[in-house]
């Protein structure tokens, strides 16, 4: 589906400004171009975190479209129920037969890759007709950066500090978009922030199915990942420059690469720039920055075969 | 005439469901609840009712997607036992302080560990703070006639909480027994179109569900709910009287039962207050005057009452099928003595744990022992157990 960048330029915001998330925060903008496509028919459901503290402070709220957050791990299964009732009152004559409400649950990447997995999980097996996006800033941000299972290897975070004897964090990533995808629901895809026009069209494209779909969104946070806060936008372009974070998306089971850098950023330029890896920069004694560019390269490899073997 | 059908009290849950046809039902099994949601789930399957189904992956989730569906504007339904309360006893605090009318019958069954399948009440205890109505059920007839006026009392518009209705594992879920039923006429009627005070689906109006409160306004929150939980004490009663009217079967916030003149009595909930009025009646041919208070609200909990209703009574037995480590007694036992003004003795039971039985020789032994407290006047050991193997 095409989105049209005049026509949406003229609509309202959906969320305003005067919200509280900090100066050069990344996440806001997701929001905002979710609900250009989404429009006012939207309700929005939102896991505990950044976001969902910051845009509502009773007694105000930045939302101008239906809003609800419950816990921290739950907002799929609580948007499940709002995807429920929407059918059942609608079945009963008590919503317009013609009225299409969108449902968009937001988590990040601890509401999602961990605590909230389960739910998640749960509501994408039941097939509700609903977008899940994850804006994935690679740790809990909302307390203060503590390590996730969307962490990078060797990073450090308040829970995975460079330590004397231990440095970082000593796994590796979990791939959420694949185990989202392993649930055979029609449409999955990846997308950063730093590609504002790619991730609007996979909003619309997701919005059109009748069930539920899953966007992973990369959100650098400059507070937890060490960079300037005018750089949020830079970061994620190298992220999916260096293919490390490689745009893609698999629609009914055809795989597309949406983006295919034509000069190849070594992943060391992105570490480089942030201070989560400064450790490893400095003295990589475990080799992580070897095995990075390692599994960038098969993972990119492997990415591009699926496209193929999918046509 | 009603219809008088023999139902398990699983069945009579789901009877009563199927009777009000409520908008969205989060399903998950767990014994010994899981027999109610299969005939519920039937009754869906067949047409009888139209209500959408979620069939959640744990009970947190279950809870959850009530939370969703109830702020939606859809009458909600859930229900559970035992772990399954305790797992989604996080988002149950949630649903009450959110003020969202959830009617959720409530098997009583043990907590673990160790994991035990049997009746008690810990489960529905160990969520007594968390902003619910819980009524508590003496037989299969009880639990139809709670579960079709729970969704008055919860959504009466200066109530808004949500309603545990409590039956006993077991005893009163797969036991069966005449009920009559009022049908889905005369329950759909009673309970009215449900509409609902705010609607996240209208999106004309746009709300903002679950907010953050800081300390300028979370403590107001709590305090609104302490004034409808005192609310709800008036509308249960007004609720059951119209329910009386309707079938000749009224309710109220408890039932006394040859407490007149009585000079001792039990006070107790669910299942067990059938066993005690069974008791009073052998006490009473052997000339002791013993009768029975069967709380049916513990939440909101009705002191002043029950000290009124037992002002005359010499010596009071307090039983709880559940218990509190670090404190002597069980929790219902507590608040009855924290509004005893003086006068009667009141002793402790707590009884039946992980579904230890409670015959009516044990509660004949217990009027006994109390008669013998009015005699002598002894206060001291108040704190005793029934049926406890203590070597």
């Amino acid at each position: 589906m095409a989105i049209n960048l005049k026509e949406m330029s003229a609509r309202p915001e959906l969320l305003v400004g005067g919200h509280r998330s900090c100066a050069g925060c990344a996440a806001p903008a997701i929001l905002r171009q979710a609900l250009h496509v989404a429009g006012p028919d939207t309700v929005v459901g939102f896991a505990t975190g950044c976001m969902e503290v910051s845009t509502t402070i009773y007694p105000y709220t930045a939302w101008r479209v239906p809003y609800i957050h419950c816990a921290f791990e739950n907002c799929a299964a609580t948007v499940s129920g709002v995807e429920a009732a929407y059918r059942v009152l609608q079945r009963k004559g008590r919503i317009p037969a013609d009225k299409k409400i969108n449902f968009i649950a937001f988590g990040g990447d601890g509401a999602s890759y961990d605590i909230g997995f389960q739910s998640l999980s749960g509501a994408m097996e039941r097939g509700h007709r609903m977008l899940y996006v994850c804006y994935d800033n690679n740790a809990y941000m909302n307390t203060g950066t503590q390590r996730s299972s969307a962490t990078p290897r060797g990073a450090m975070t308040n829970t995975s500090p460079n330590g004397s004897i231990i440095s970082g964090k000593q796994q590796s990533r979990k791939d959420l978009t694949a185990c989202v995808l392993a649930h055979n629901i029609p449409y999955v895809a990846q997308a950063s922030v730093s590609n504002p026009i790619d991730f609007m069209r996979k909003v619309a494209r997701a919005l059109e199915i009748d069930g539920p779909s899953f966007i992973n969104i990369l959100q650098p946070c400059h507070r937890g990942w060490g960079c300037k806060p005018e750089d949020s936008i830079e970061l994620a372009r190298l992220a999916v420059e260096t293919r490390w974070w490689p745009l893609y998306e698999v629609d009914h089971g055809r795989w597309k690469v949406n983006n295919k850098p034509k000069t190849v950023v070594p992943v060391v330029d992105w570490f480089r720039i942030q201070a989560r890896f400064k450790h490893m920069v400095a003295g990589d004694r475990d080799g992580i920055l070897a095995w990075h560019q390692e599994q960038v390269d098969k993972a990119w490899t492997e990415l591009l075969e699926k496209e193929e073997k999918s046509q | 005439m009603n219809k008088r059908v023999p139902l398990t009290g699983n069945d009579a849950g789901a009877e009563a469901l199927k009777d009000v046809n409520p908008d969205v039902a989060a399903v998950f099994p767990i014994t010994p609840q899981t027999e109610l949601m299969h005939q519920f789930a039937s009754y869906v399957h067949d047409g009888v009712v139209d209500t959408e189904l979620i069939l959640v992956e744990s009970e947190h989730s279950a809870q959850s997607a009530c939370f969703g569906a109830a702020s939606a504007g859809a009458r909600t339904v859930t229900a559970t036992s035992s772990q399954g309360l305790l797992l989604m006893a996080e988002i149950c605090a949630i649903t009450a302080a959110t003020r969202l009318p959830v009617v959720m019958p409530v098997v009583n069954r043990a907590i673990s560990a160790p994991v035990n399948i049997g009746c008690d009440h810990s489960d529905s205890m160990f969520l007594r703070d968390a902003g619910w109505i819980q009524l508590y059920c003496e037989n299969s007839q009880e639990v139809y006639d709670t579960v079709v006026q729970a969704f008055r009392i919860g959504e009466h518009k200066d109530v808004l909480l949500p309603v545990m209705v409590c039956l006993d594992g077991f005893i009163i879920s797969h036991t069966m027994e005449g009920v009559e039923l009022i049908g889905p006429e005369a329950a759909r009627q009673f309970v009215g179109e449900y509409d609902a005070a705010f609607r996240l689906l209208d999106t004309a109006k746009p709300i903002t569900v679950g907010p953050l409160h800081l300390t300028d306004y979370y403590f107001e929150c709590k305090r609104q709910v302490v004034e409808a939980m005192a609310t709800a004490r008036r509308v249960i009663v007004e609720v059951g009287k119209e329910y009386g009217r309707l079938t000749g079967r009224e309710y109220a916030l408890f039932e006394p039962y040859r407490l007149d003149d009585a000079e001792v009595a039990i006070i107790a909930l669910g299942s067990t207050c059938g066993t005690a009025k069974v008791a009073a009646d052998r006490a009473r041919e052997k000339g002791l005057r013993a009768g029975v208070l069967k709380l049916r609200s513990f939440r909101p909990f009705p002191g002043e009452e029950i000290a009124e209703a037992l002002r005359h009574v010499g010596a009071v037995a307090v039983l709880d099928r559940s218990i509190s480590y670090g404190l002597p007694g069980g929790p219902l036992f507590h608040e009855v003595r924290s509004f005893a003004n003086g006068g009667a003795v009141l002793v402790s039971y707590v009884y039946g744990l992980g579904g230890r039985d409670i015959t009516p020789s044990d509660l004949q032994c217990v009027f006994a022992e109390l008669a013998a407290r009015r005699q002598s006047g002894e206060s001291d050991g108040v704190f005793r157990y029934i049926g406890l193997r203590e070597s």
